[in-house]
């Protein structure tokens, strides 16, 4: 009894947040339209509470604290990854209010959706069973689905919820599939068991690597790493972009999180089997994403497609399989979420009432109309092209010492061509957003909120401040992950 | 005598079908959303097979916990056809197809 008590005080924070967003989903009936604000503040108030609590009782790297038997795992890595996805899901909701109201569809179901997504998120980087990551991959998932019909009158959003809903329904099947290899392989549905009955040979070898190909097909579909990209760019256009910012940025980490769990929590022992599945992965995603996002004039849809450019370096990253491996893979994880949530942050807060800001035309001479915010989409472009001292040069770095340290030089060289065809197309937004005259057409100011543009410098900001972090970061990740 | 394989047989059948027709189906979304209930269903007999196999019932249980998740995936998919119904008049599988570039 003492001991169920016990593991459950690690599940601290995910029980705040999951009476949180019960209290909101009541609240919410009870308060008028007018006075929304609470909802906001209240769900701002249950992730700093969760963030506290996370805090409080911060498992330093080499501490594990296991709950229901091993399916719960609260260690270095699921603590700080909790971390980034409370300031993450806090940016979501500072800049989505603004965006979310002009359109009429600030509702308190928002803030419900998004944390319920939000617990599914925390559960899988938490996963030390096939259970636990079935369910917490799912509750991310119907979440996410939801969140993109959020403009029910929209035929866009319905069509692109569709869309991901049939997709990623199958890659959950896909998933569970493998599960269900894996568990007949191995006689358990725990991750560490699993792993032990892949090293010492009780396992059957086939059974093992089928498994883990339909495991690697869901993981590829949660990144939306090529082939299993299609869904990406249509959910990114077609959503809100409120919910693009939640659906484009924190999802990478949940699905960083997960792949870690499966792949190096319990098949490690297959590594030469799954490191060329995953490096072929990788490479189509860099060569077919980047070329296509070259032709975009959606700047959404381009995001969409550069998605794959950086999904590629996390994958090569992880496929290295070393502790440097998953270090720098988590670094880069990290960067490239906090530089996704800054560039659809941006497009939210120069979104007007009848304007969205999303076509690449629209950022014409921005630097004349609105030059902060043109600086600030500069650092995040620039830092997601690589370009030194931002954070994505230092990422991109460590990802490719990563990769030649396993002695892949020519996936390094490789990966390393790709990344200069991708800074074209981030550098043409600069360039047409400070060398070219504005467009004719009166352009909406955007929104003057103190709260938002802080929240949106800071994030942008990140991306030079990690001159001085990078060193820190680094050396916590490889402390985590040895 | 029915073996563990013959379970396997059948439930990869299942899969394939499931598989295939989400694939081929170019009509209907309903029919994309049944054959993603069979997908679910294929999983659930290789659990069940691989359970009474190895004697061990945690793959029974997870059955329990895949199907409770897919009414509840059922629901949100059938929601979302709904929507898109009442905003495109259409569900036909390609007719959906304003989102490109």
């Amino acid at each position: 009894m003492n001991e169920f008590a016990f593991g459950l005080s690690l599940l601290l924070p995910e029980l705040v947040v999951l009476s949180g967003l019960c209290v909101l989903l009541l609240l919410d009936l009870w308060i008028s339209p007018s006075r929304r604000g609470i909802t906001h503040f209240l769900a701002l108030l249950t992730l700093a509470f969760a963030a506290l609590l996370t805090l409080r009782e911060f498992h330093v790297p080499g501490e594990v604290g296991k709950a229901f038997g091993g399916m719960f795992l609260r260690d270095a890595m699921s603590d700080g990854l909790k971390t980034a996805l409370y300031l993450l899901t806090g940016a979501v909701f500072v800049y989505g209010r603004g965006y979310l109201a002009e359109r009429g569809l600030w509702k308190g179901e928002f803030y419900v959706l998004v944390l319920a997504a939000l617990l599914g998120m925390m559960a899988l980087t938490s996963a030390g069973n096939l259970l636990a990551v079935y369910l917490g991959l799912e509750l991310m998932a119907l979440s996410s689905y939801a969140l993109v019909a959020f403009d029910r009158d929209a035929p866009k959003s319905s069509e692109a919820a569709i869309k991901y809903f049939v997709l990623g329904a199958l890659a959950s099947g896909l998933m569970l599939y493998g599960m269900s290899m894996l568990y007949g392989a191995s006689g358990s549905l725990d991750l560490a068991s699993i792993r032990q009955a892949a090293l010492d040979g009780s396992a059957s070898p086939e059974l093992l690597r089928l498994g883990t190909v339909f495991l690697i097909a869901g993981i590829a579909f949660k990144f939306g790493a090529a082939p299993f990209h299609t869904w990406l760019p249509d959910v990114y256009q077609g959503s809100p972009s409120a919910i693009t910012l939640f659906v484009g940025s924190l999802p990478k980490v949940a699905a960083f999180a997960m792949a870690y769990r499966l792949l190096e929590g319990g098949l490690s022992p297959l590594l030469e089997f799954w490191r060329p599945i995953l490096i072929a992965i990788a490479m189509l995603s860099l060569s077919l994403g980047n070329v296509v996002a070259l032709a975009q004039s959606n700047l959404k849809r381009m995001l969409a497609y550069s998605n794959m450019l950086h999904v590629g370096f996390i994958l090569i990253g992880l496929s290295s399989g070393t502790t440097y491996g998953y270090a720098s893979a988590m670094v880069y994880t990290l960067f490239y979420t906090v530089a996704a949530a800054g560039a659809f942050g941006t497009i939210v807060v120069l979104s007007a009432r009848g304007f969205e800001a999303e076509r690449i035309e629209d950022y014409r001479g921005l630097a004349r109309r609105a030059p902060w915010h043109a600086f600030l989409m500069m650092l995040l472009m620039a830092s997601l092209a690589g370009f030194p001292p931002l954070f994505g040069f230092f990422a991109k770095i460590l990802i490719l010492k990563a990769v030649i340290g396993a002695e892949l030089i020519e996936v390094a060289v490789f990966a390393l061509i790709f990344a200069v065809v991708g800074a074209f197309y981030y550098l043409r937004i600069v360039k047409l957003m400070f060398f070219d005259e504005p467009a004719e057409e009166r352009i909406p100011a955007p929104a003057a909120d103190p709260a938002v543009r802080f929240a949106l410098s800071v994030n942008a900001l990140i991306q030079l401040l990690a001159l001085f972090a990078w060193g820190p970061l680094l050396a916590f990740s490889l402390a985590t992950f040895s | 005598m029915i073996t563990l394989g013959h379970y396997l047989t059948l439930s990869t059948a299942l899969f394939c079908i499931a598989v295939a027709g989400i694939f081929l189906n170019r009509r209907n979304v309903i029919v994309l959303l049944m054959a993603l209930e069979l997908l679910l269903l294929a999983v659930n007999m290789n659990f069940v097979a691989f359970s009474r196999y190895l004697g061990d019932p945690a793959g029974q249980v997870f059955v329990f916990f895949i199907l409770t998740v897919a009414a509840a995936e059922a629901a949100i998919g059938l929601a979302i056809l709904v929507v898109l119904f009442r905003n495109r008049a259409t569900i036909d599988v390609d007719q959906l197809d304003s989102l490109k570039g």
